[in-house]
């Protein structure tokens, strides 16, 4: 029987393979998870605007109501006072 | 939000056993190959992943279909979560042949048919979104994503048979190639072992990865909406 010869040492590659799969592979999945928790704070920051938006167009809504009652009231005054 | 649901959970614990099982079978359960020496170990993840990254993007030209045909914005998120997982696992696949080329065919990369059509595939699906990111109608922006990942589909195929058609020195490992090509081996048992568990667990990672994608694709929907209503 001859000697096999030993298979040439390249586990440095091999290592070097291994490591960038888990380096790419970490990166993708650190990059998910950064992502989803940006739009959370996305999606509380626009819901707390909306709540404001919603709650100033109440105001407003209010105020010219009252205005218009105001008004109403003035013109009914004046026109008791003619009669 | 809803909450995740429990078979996504535990679809992502069978993810990371599944990983670490196949890492197991490729790096210690599989026999070091007699002519490559231990990098022929890279061959596992490899395979895995271009399986999946190659198979995502046809995936993704079925959805791009779907979505022309239904006009749902829910088929354009699986989509664009099927493209960038795929993406993310060919980018791998292309790094990883890069690294066994180094010491068996003594570069690192060279122009053969087949790592020029990965290269192509690869940058297909970069541009894919770089051209979403440049359109800001939602609903135009899925209709050029649904044609381009239909027409970007057809590179997944020709990069598969590139080494089945042309004179090439990238190795077949199932079916025949070309007598030219260089880091061919035959599979001992314990190495089909590795090599069928690593196509299995590339195939569960991407399923999991694909659900958590779609959810998170989900509700950016749900945040960009909120900002155009905001806007108008």
């Amino acid at each position: 029987m001859f000697p096999l010869d030993a298979p040439p040492d390249t586990s440095a590659y091999m290592i070097a393979g291994y490591t960038v799969f888990f380096i790419v592979a970490a990166i993708y999945i650190v990059s998910l998870l950064i992502r989803w928790h940006n739009l959370h704070q996305d999606m509380t920051t626009l819901e707390a605007i909306e709540k404001e938006n919603k709650l100033k167009e109440e105001k407003l809504l209010k105020v010219e109501k009252s205005k218009t009652t105001k008004k109403s009231g003035a013109k009914k005054s004046k026109a008791v006072k003619k009669k | 939000m809803q909450s995740k649901p429990l078979t996504l959970k535990i679809l992502d614990i069978a993810s990371v056993l599944a990983l670490a099982i196949a890492t197991y079978l490729a790096l210690i359960y599989a026999p070091e190959e007699a002519m490559m020496g231990q990098v022929q170990r890279v061959f596992y993840f490899h395979i895995g992943t271009a399986w999946t990254g190659l198979l995502g993007f046809l995936f993704a030209a079925g959805l791009g279909i779907t979505y022309l045909v239904k006009q749902d914005i829910k088929w354009d998120i699986a989509e664009v979560a099927a493209v960038e997982i795929s993406a993310v696992f060919f980018f791998i696949t292309i790094v990883l042949g890069s690294i066994w080329a180094r010491p068996i065919w003594n570069t690192w990369w060279t122009w053969d048919p087949r790592l020029t059509t990965a290269a192509i595939t690869e940058l297909i699906y970069v541009a894919y979104f770089m051209l979403r990111e440049g359109i800001e109608d939602p609903d135009r922006r899925a209709r050029f994503g649904a044609v381009y990942t239909l027409i970007g589909g057809l590179s997944a195929p020709i990069t598969f048979l590139s080494i089945r058609l042309f004179r090439t020195i990238h190795p077949v490992v199932i079916g025949s190639g070309d007598p030219n090509a260089t880091g061919t081996f035959a599979m001992t048992p314990r190495m089909e072992v590795a090599f069928f568990f690593g196509l299995f667990a590339f195939t569960v990672i991407f399923i999991d990865l694909f659900w958590n994608r779609i959810r998170m694709g989900q509700l950016a929907a749900k945040v960009e909406q909120m900002k155009l209503n905001l806007m108008h």
